[in-house]
């Protein structure tokens, strides 16, 4: 079994990963899996600390990491769900091109 | 670090630098099932089998599905995806590396890390592994989220049929006669 600071390393790699990515992609739909890497970064260390603390029999940290996928699944629903709507009115989903909130 | 851990970090990293560079967003979206499936191990590895396989329902299962959806419902494999450098890439790249020199800086300064210690055995099952490695019980899970956990996981059952709601209406197309957002529809 690796150390903890190897998955908190890891993590942070993805996490980077992500930010970058939502960054420079210009696609909607990018943005959204740079957030969902982000997410998973984040439940990675959720998962690591938990499993290297003292009372791990207290299962907060899983606790903590069920949820978060819980409503990660809901926030890319609607994100996609959201996505898809300006797609149809705008034709694109560049977010670049997408500048106005009048319908 | 184990062999293990090795191969599957680096399939997740690599997976993951795929699902943001690569330019036909069908590809994007595969790799990211990957970057799930070795995330997925990673839990595994780590003595948390529910979040795993959590993991793999709900993200490989229902997101990476979801995503590769919208994807075909936006058409965004059609578009020619030209490799466009803006001018605001290379500040977005240089801010994510920052970030990671930032906050791998802090992790390396603190004390936590100054000794690697190895993981403390769990008590649910002890004495599986010689490394510590063991696998809590999918009961006691379900005992604490019926327990302690009760009010939350009330909270998360109403978003998730809050969002299930909304996602259909916010999707559900325009009707016409409200609006020009019919004609549009049929325009595509």
């Amino acid at each position: 079994m690796a150390d903890l600071g190897d998955y908190v390393l890891l993590s942070m790699l993805l996490f980077c990963i992500g930010l970058a990515g939502a960054l420079t992609r210009r696609n909607a739909i990018m943005v959204l899996i740079g957030i969902e890497l982000m997410l998973n970064a984040a439940n990675l260390n959720f998962i690591a600390f938990w499993r290297h603390s003292e009372n791990a029999n207290e299962l907060h940290g899983v606790m903590f990491a069920i949820f978060s996928i819980a409503i990660a699944a809901a926030e890319a629903a609607v994100g996609l769900a959201l996505i898809i709507t300006i797609y149809r009115h705008y034709r694109t989903t560049n977010v670049d091109e997408v500048d106005s909130m009048k319908g | 670090m184990s062999l293990a851990f090795v191969i599957i970090a680096g399939l997740t990293a690599a997976s993951a630098v795929a699902a943001m560079a690569l330019r036909n967003l069908v590809h994007c979206a595969l790799s990211l099932v990957v970057m799930f499936a070795g995330l997925a191990g990673l839990y595994l590895q780590l003595g948390a089998e529910f979040v795993g396989f959590v993991q793999v329902i709900v993200y490989i299962g229902a997101v990476a599905i979801l995503i590769v959806f919208a994807i075909l419902l936006t058409r965004g494999m059609e578009q020619p995806a030209p490799a466009r450098i803006t001018t605001a890439t290379p500040w977005a790249v240089s801010i994510a590396v920052a970030a990671f020199f930032v906050m791998a800086g802090a992790a390396v300064n603190s004390r936590k890390f100054e000794k690697p210690s190895a993981a403390p055995a769990l008590q649910a099952s002890p004495g599986t592994s010689k490394q510590g490695a063991s696998a809590i019980s999918v009961k006691s899970l379900g005992v604490r989220l019926m327990g302690d956990y009760v009010v939350p996981l009330q909270v998360l059952g109403l978003l998730l049929t809050a969002a299930m709601i909304g996602a259909v209406i916010i999707a559900m197309p325009e009707r016409k006669g409200e609006g020009g957002g019919g004609e549009e529809v049929d325009r595509g």
